[in-house]
């Protein structure tokens, strides 16, 4: 592979896996109180 | 502590258990078929490496911003899209019926393919295609002629094809948790270990880093073009699954308490990271192939259908393993694609419980049944890859494409929406949403499809697509999309089966006080 190649491999990994690690790591710090709550007893028919 | 804040009207919609059910569903709709066979293309075309730029610059600017207008819509007006659209203003209905009648056109032939790709599964094991990978799917397996309309029934697209309604009528008459939520959350990892493994032994075949080069090496004389912006636009808002309803009506079905800005950013991030993975592992083996074959790369690479089942059975025959990659290959088609599929007909089924109040199974079976015979006599039969093509050809682009803009327009400016959905978003926002999401969805989004638009109408009336006959472009393509349209507005008519439908839930905040449309939080 060329030099480009891979610098724009790594570039694309690094912005897009990146980005959703951190998108993670923002909803889960936000997240101290969410509420997980029982969907059997929800009437869903 | 958040509060509860789903009121029993809406517990008896169904309800997502938790935000990373909701996370794996809408995972599960934006990753489908075409992240895996229509990305690596894309990019391969548009400039290799150097297409990274305008994809994340359309994935910024229009994907997540879009995805944050769907979720506001469906998460504060708690309906499937005729009802959300409805309770903005009554008057926009009519576009949220446009948006099921795309739906249901586009399930009818999605499943058709899930169930080739069903096929195609256990081919891969003994390549059942031979030498000649094109001549056995489109003579042996389609049993394909001139392109036409016939009822010559093909069984073995029949059978898997029936199994994979099967499958979706389960999944949705159990309901969103047990169903929908249950399914994305079972199969999306599953999707991505066997990607994922798929992927590296695609890493490890002689050749993948000539298939890697021929991806990334940047162009980046291509960024100078119109076109390259136009394709990365066209492939972020058709890969994230925005603007026909989906994320409206899975928006519906989470908790008020939810962070759907947080949410929003994982999902399109994880869409994209899909894709990248994609299209890592189709180069690395069509690099492979392409060295076999001692030929470029260039010469290999295909997206769509030829990908899917001509190249990817050449791979499988000649790579070491090759039974493994392709069931690999091939059972990933089939969950992206059901996942995606579930999350289609599911806009449907909600829309047809919301309006006529009907309980999950009757409306999955109304909604259900039509689409199934539909789907059999168009699609498993001689003629079915034909009729495939054109009706997936012209829904995307003026169905989907077009209500996109549509109902943007019309939200953002003739019912200047965009405040109040902005407010309900901060509500619970981690990121919070300010001015810069309004000018996005408001004038760079819409403009950007409507560029994306305008060039592919161009194109379309310019010439005959892939040199179809015109009646059965005009049937099937331009006939199809207007079908949608005039259904819309005819379904709008229909007057709501519980008189109070139409009433804005309002949206309780902490203190216990109810936001209610037009009023600032």
């Amino acid at each position: 592979m060329s030099g480009a190649a891979i610098a724009m491999m790594l570039v694309a990994m690094l912005v897009i896996w990146g980005g959703l690690v951190a998108a993670i790591i923002n909803l889960n710090r936000g997240s101290a109180g969410e509420v997980t709550h029982d969907a059997g007893k929800h009437r869903d028919l | 502590m958040a509060t509860q804040t789903t009121s029993p009207t809406e517990k008896s919609r169904g309800a997502f258990s938790s935000r990373k059910v909701f996370i794996f569903a809408a995972i599960g709709s934006a990753v489908g078929l075409g992240n895996i066979w229509r990305f690596p293309y894309v990019a391969y075309e548009n400039g290799g490496g150097a297409f990274m730029i305008p994809y994340l610059v359309a994935l910024l600017t229009a994907g997540i911003p879009f995805l944050f207008l769907d979720y506001a819509l469906g998460h504060r007006f708690r309906g499937s899209a005729p009802l959300s659209f409805a309770r903005l203003r009554r008057g926009a209905e009519g576009l949220g019926w446009w948006q099921v009648g795309i739906c249901f056109l586009i399930a009818v032939y999605y499943a058709a393919v899930i169930a080739w790709a069903l096929r195609y599964t256990f081919f891969s094991i003994d390549k059942a295609w031979g030498s000649d990978p094109n001549g056995y799917f489109f003579g042996d397996f389609l049993q394909a002629g001139d392109p036409g309309v016939t009822v010559d029934v093909v069984p073995g697209v029949l059978i898997p094809l029936i199994l994979v309604w099967l499958v979706l009528i389960v999944v949705l008459v159990l309901g969103v948790q047990k169903g929908i939520g249950a399914t994305a959350a079972i199969f999306i990892p599953i999707l991505i270990l066997a990607f994922g493994a798929l992927v590296v032994r695609s890493l490890f075949l002689p050749g993948a880093a000539e298939g890697l080069n021929a991806l990334f090496t940047p162009n980046w004389g291509a960024l100078n073009e119109p076109g390259v912006w136009v394709a990365a636009f066209g492939q972020i808002f058709f890969s994230l699954s925005i603007g026909f309803g989906i994320m409206i009506t899975y928006a519906s079905y989470v908790d008020r308490d939810t962070d759907m800005v947080g949410s929003g950013l994982v999902v399109g991030f994880a869409n994209s990271g899909f894709e990248l993975l994609a299209g890592i592992g189709v180069f690395a083996a069509l690099g492979f192939m392409a060295q076999a074959s001692g030929v470029a790369v260039g010469d290999v690479a295909e997206s769509g259908i030829g990908l899917a089942f001509v190249a990817f059975p050449a791979i499988i025959s000649e790579a070491p393993a090759g039974a493994l990659i392709g069931v690999l290959f091939f059972g990933s088609l089939v969950i992206a694609g059901l996942t995606s599929l579930i999350s289609v007909i599911e806009v449907v089924v909600s829309a047809v419980r919301d309006k006529f109040e009907l309980t999950r199974v009757t409306a999955t079976l109304v909604v259900s049944i039509p689409a199934t015979v539909i789907s059999l006599v168009l699609f498993a039969t001689t003629s079915g890859v034909y009729v495939l093509d054109i009706v997936d050809h012209f829904i995307n682009q003026f169905g989907i494409l077009l209500v996109a803009v549509v109902s943007m327009f019309v939200v953002a400016w003739v019912l200047r929406a965009t405040p109040l959905l902005a407010d309900h978003l901060n509500l619970t926002a981690s990121v919070p949403i300010g001015l810069w999401w309004r000018a996005l969805v408001m004038v760079i989004t819409p403009l950007a499809l409507a560029v994306v638009l305008v060039d592919a109408f161009r194109t379309d009336v310019q010439d005959a697509y892939e040199g179809y006959p015109g009646w059965m472009l005009g049937v099937f393509g331009w006939g199809g999309a207007a079908a949608v349209i005039v259904f819309g507005f005819l379904a709008a008519m229909i007057p709501w089966a519980r008189s109070n439908a139409l009433e804005d839930p309002g949206y309780p905040l902490p203190s216990g006080r109810h936001v209610q449309k037009g009023e600032q939080a």
